[in-house]
């Protein structure tokens, strides 16, 4: 397999984006993905994009062929493909892409992840959420994509102690570091008592618990080592793209407080980067619920199993602590428009590694993961940059 | 929503009525919904996967209480939606029913009973399957 690199990132500022259409969204990002690095459409050898729903949120499948259109690629014939894997579909589609320049097949690709979800009434995007799950065991009978999480987090405080503030806690720090980046949905800091005391979605999880509806769209351009050597400006390795999948419906894992795909990820990971966990200096996690965060920091080993509650507690997933967790303020607090999260993911770390994170900037940023899941668990990718 | 016509592969399906799962033959282990091949034995268990009627009766091991529905339950909430442990083993998500939210708690004892879920608008397809309520 080639080296891959990351040679330029774009994103639109996430949110309620009113005025744009899916395809506003994706040529915004990817226009600036190539702009920034340095490179013009004639380059491109394909397009991978990250799509969840747009199916049922806006009627309209073929995203790839879209996107390749308006972005001016149709004339040249130029390859495209739409990546679904729920809402880790971006991370899917940057998995994809990755391989297709490591293999050699191609030289110079653009992937991006967008998603168009605040044309409909909330419950309709619940209920389009909810198709992530075994739709004939699992959301025939009411389940929604919060109530899994919900009672994964019920389970949890049972078997580990984990506290209601714990969770809450999750939340407070991801808005303290949204308010620090100028692309996140929300940029205020919020307060223990408001999570608690937010109205409940599926109990013990509240609204300050779940990530937002969100529009927006993220683009990388992948090129491979050779050829991302003549082009100018910073240049990031992905020393390790990985996957792990498990059972679709929740009630025939192993566990109900543990993903075991993000832990088999994670391990392969760790073995395709030739590093250790010691070395990872900050990493953007899967926060759809708080209780997504705690699991995701425990499952990924950065702490023993049931300890994720007081490591959010302790402080030392925020900015300054010993490994800061989603500096952009995560799904939460950037928001978490399904196909384009995994991509944003990637950018985070771009941004931290290429030390243009402003504000939120990490110290010495030279490793950097981002870790995405599908749904409730059955799809997890665990990435890996570098600073070069 | 779906078309009114009343073809629906789930129509056939046994097991959301009367809780029908099976077992894999070679290592004995219990499955709900029934597989066509056991995940642990694979294609050793292929042609040995044996019917089995569950009992219904089993354990809560976690619960919510849903605020903010599917579209569809919108009229059922607040309901409360379980993971629960039947006797013969399997886990498996079911809503329970005939009790306050607040008297479910984790190791509650459900059994399950025949219930309607939903319907496809006021005159379209109605759902049924199992709930399950306190024993």
């Amino acid at each position: 397999m080639r080296e891959v690199m990351v040679v330029g990132a774009g994103m639109t500022p996430f949110g309620e984006l009113w005025e744009s259409s899916l395809r506003d969204l994706g040529i915004q990002a990817g226009l600036g993905a190539i702009r920034d690095a340095g490179i013009t459409s004639s380059d491109i050898d394909a397009l991978f994009v990250g799509n969840m729903a747009a199916g049922r949120l806006i009627d309209q499948t073929h995203i790839g062929a879209l996107i390749a259109d308006y972005a001016g690629l149709a004339g040249r014939n130029v390859p495209t493909v739409t990546v679904e894997g729920a809402d880790a579909s971006g991370a899917a589609a940057f998995h994809h892409a990755y391989l297709s320049v490591a293999s050699g097949l191609h030289d110079c690709v653009v992937v991006g992840g967008a998603e168009k979800m605040t044309d409909l009434p909330d419950a309709d995007v619940a209920d389009i959420m909810s198709t992530a799950l075994d739709q004939q065991w699992e959301s025939f009978f009411g389940a929604t994509l919060f109530s899994m999480y919900a009672m994964m987090a019920r389970r949890h405080m049972h078997e580990h102690g984990t506290t209601r503030e714990q969770l809450a806690q999750v939340a407070v720090k991801n808005h303290s570091h949204g308010a620090l980046n100028p692309q996140a949905q929300f940029r205020r800091p919020i307060k223990l008592e408001s999570v608690l005391g937010a109205a409940e979605v599926a109990s013990p999880l509240g609204m300050l618990d779940c990530a937002p509806i969100s529009d927006g769209a993220a683009a990388v351009v992948l090129c491979s080592g050779d050829r991302a050597r003549k082009l100018p400006g910073q240049h990031f390795r992905v020393s390790a793209s990985a996957q792990a999948g498990d059972t679709l419906s929740l009630g025939s894992r192993r566990s109900l407080t543990a993903f075991d795909a993000t832990r088999v990820a994670m391990e392969n990971a760790l073995k395709l980067a030739g590093r250790s966990r010691s070395e990872i200096d900050f990493a953007e996690v899967h926060d759809v619920t708080t209780i997504g965060e705690i699991m995701a920091v425990e499952d990924l080993g950065f702490c023993k199993k049931g300890e994720g509650g007081k490591m959010a507690e302790s402080g030392r997933t925020a900015l300054g602590g010993e490994l800061p967790v989603n500096t952009s303020g995560g799904l939460k607090a950037r928001g978490h428009p399904l196909g384009a999260t995994g991509i944003a993911q990637i950018i985070e770390l771009v941004e931290q590694l290429g030390c243009k994170a402003g504000k939120r900037q990490v110290k010495d940023a030279r490793v950097g993961l981002a870790h995405n899941v599908g749904g409730a668990g059955a799809t997890a990718f665990v990435h890996i940059l570098e600073a070069v | 929503m779906p078309g009114l016509a009343g073809v629906r592969f789930w129509r056939e399906t046994d097991s959301r009525y009367n809780l029908s799962g099976n077992r894999c033959g070679k290592c004995g282990t219990v499955f709900f919904p029934p597989r066509p091949l056991c995940p642990v034995c694979h294609r050793e268990s292929l042609g040995k996967m044996e019917e089995l009627r569950l009992k219904g009766e089993g354990e809560v091991l976690t619960f919510s209480v849903v605020q903010e529905p599917r579209r569809g339950f919108e009229l059922q909430v607040p309901y409360v939606l379980a993971m629960i442990r039947l006797d013969e083993g399997p886990v498996l998500l079911g809503q329970v029913v005939d009790c306050a939210p607040g008297d479910v708690k984790i190791g509650t004892r459900v059994r399950s009973v025949f219930r309607k879920i939903g319907e496809e608008g006021k005159a379209g397809v109605i759902h049924y399957g199992y709930k399950f309520a306190p024993l």
